[in-house]
């Protein structure tokens, strides 16, 4: 002890004593297994397979929609809405708490009924607590002439699909 | 009758079996009658010595007993609902519905399971505002206090958890709409959302999860607190004591068989400190 408190007090930066090392091994290595167990729970509680409905919905032929229509689709949770422009999609799900909003026809607008958020055709917010517009979703024309809509892959509001 | 009886209690009470049982004997003296409270697995959690005024019904009006007792209702007609409820879709919509239409007494467990979870969170907050405006949350108490908030979050996970279980539309979007907003949480709000639910949507994984949290992982969190709140108790001197309350203070025993034992008439079994 005496031995150590002077080689100590020689080099302090440098010694380390046994029982310090030790220490410090331990406890690294209990760190070390904490860090990893907690790496594995995630890993293990994050499902790698999905057995969900896919993004890809098909919204069928373009001759189905007429020119300033709204359409939703309440299975899919989208709007499918035909303008002079062009089709585009948007998500049907409030951008607030995730409730599913409705098109009011004689407001002219989307309008969620948990919280009051209100949206135009475009998906721009016109009033309510809803944080941000409501995305549009890719669309596109299948080989078979379908439009189809990807709810996963979100889009700059105003591209329309040019038909 | 009676003396022969008594004869036969007293009798199996010094049989070999019953000591090996329990250990302390059964003198009534002060020191048996605390070894009998701190030598039960199931007691030793509760003080040995309780001062008489504080089983009053003024000192607590019970609100922290009447939230242990509607845990208790809870985890009894839970577990009853249990064998007959499976966390799947769809299965458990109709489940909840055969137990209010055709399970015998399903209607009145169910029932009592949803009313005593409402008690439940009810006299939890109860409890908290008295031990509030009585200042017993001061020191040494205050850590009994963050103890009982930890335990006022898991009521009121249990509560959120339970209430998808019926997998009707009220607990669809009820759970949708509570997730979101577990997403607002800053950098890992849509990892956290995605972890609790399974997925990305209120699905057949989030069901089960919200099962498990609910029939396991929860109750035995709750049971872990509870335990430790109580044994604080205890640690941190009994109940709380008003200064200014009226000092009714007796020297009693606690054993719950007075008879033999001379003290004041009316005095509940527990013991009385001076104070």
């Amino acid at each position: 002890m005496a031995e150590e408190n002077k080689s100590r007090a020689a080099e302090p930066e440098k010694e380390i004593s046994r029982r310090a090392f030790f220490s410090k091994v331990g406890l690294g290595s209990i760190g070390l297994a904490a860090a990893g167990t907690m790496s594995f729970a995630y890993q293990y509680m994050s499902p790698n397979v999905l057995y969900e409905p896919s993004p890809v919905v098909n919204a069928g032929k373009v001759d189905k929609y007429s020119v300033d229509s709204v359409t939703l689709d309440p299975v899919a949770a989208i709007y499918l809405i035909r303008v002079q422009e062009g089709f585009f999609a948007l998500t049907a799900i409030c951008t607030h708490l995730g409730c599913m909003t409705a098109w009011k026809p004689e407001l002219g607008m989307i309008a969620c009924p948990c919280h009051g958020s209100h949206f135009n055709r475009e998906g721009q917010k016109l009033a309510g607590p809803a944080p941000k517009p409501l995305p549009w979703l890719r669309t596109w024309v299948s080989e078979d002439g379908d439009i189809m809509v990807d709810r996963s892959t979100v889009v700059p509001a105003m591209q329309f699909l040019r038909i | 009758m009676a003396s022969r009886l008594d004869l036969y209690i007293d009798k199996a009470m010094r049989s070999r079996v019953w000591r090996s049982v329990f250990r302390s004997g059964n003198g009534s003296s002060t020191l048996h009658r605390s070894l009998a409270i701190q030598q039960s697995l199931f007691l030793h959690i509760l003080p040995t010595k309780v001062r008489r005024r504080m089983l009053g019904l003024d000192a607590t009006w019970y609100l922290g007993t009447l939230t242990l007792g509607t845990f208790l209702v809870l985890v009894i007609t839970g577990i009853l609902l249990m064998f007959y409820y499976h966390p799947s879709v769809p299965q458990a919509y109709a489940d909840m519905k055969d137990l209010r239409f055709v399970v015998s007494s399903g209607l009145f467990l169910r029932n009592l399971h949803r009313w005593s979870a409402h008690a439940m969170v009810l006299l939890a907050f109860a409890h908290m505002f008295r031990v509030f405006y009585r200042g017993a949350y001061r020191p040494p108490r205050e850590f009994n206090w963050v103890i009982g908030v930890v335990l006022l979050l898991i009521t009121l996970l249990l509560s959120y958890t339970g209430y998808l279980l019926p997998w009707d539309q009220l607990a669809f979007w009820a759970i949708t709409v509570g997730s979101n907003i577990s997403s607002a949480v800053p950098v890992v709000g849509a990892k956290v959302h995605f972890l609790m639910l399974g997925g990305n949507q209120v699905n057949a994984n989030a069901l089960l999860r919200f099962y498990v949290l609910h029939c396991v992982i929860l109750p035995l969190a709750a049971i872990l607190f509870v335990a430790v709140h109580f044994w604080r108790i205890r640690k941190d001197g009994g109940l709380y004591v008003k200064q200014s309350d009226p000092a009714v203070v007796q020297q009693a025993s606690e054993t719950p068989v007075p008879a033999e034992i001379p003290e004041p008439a009316g005095v509940p079994e527990m013991v009385m400190e001076k104070r």
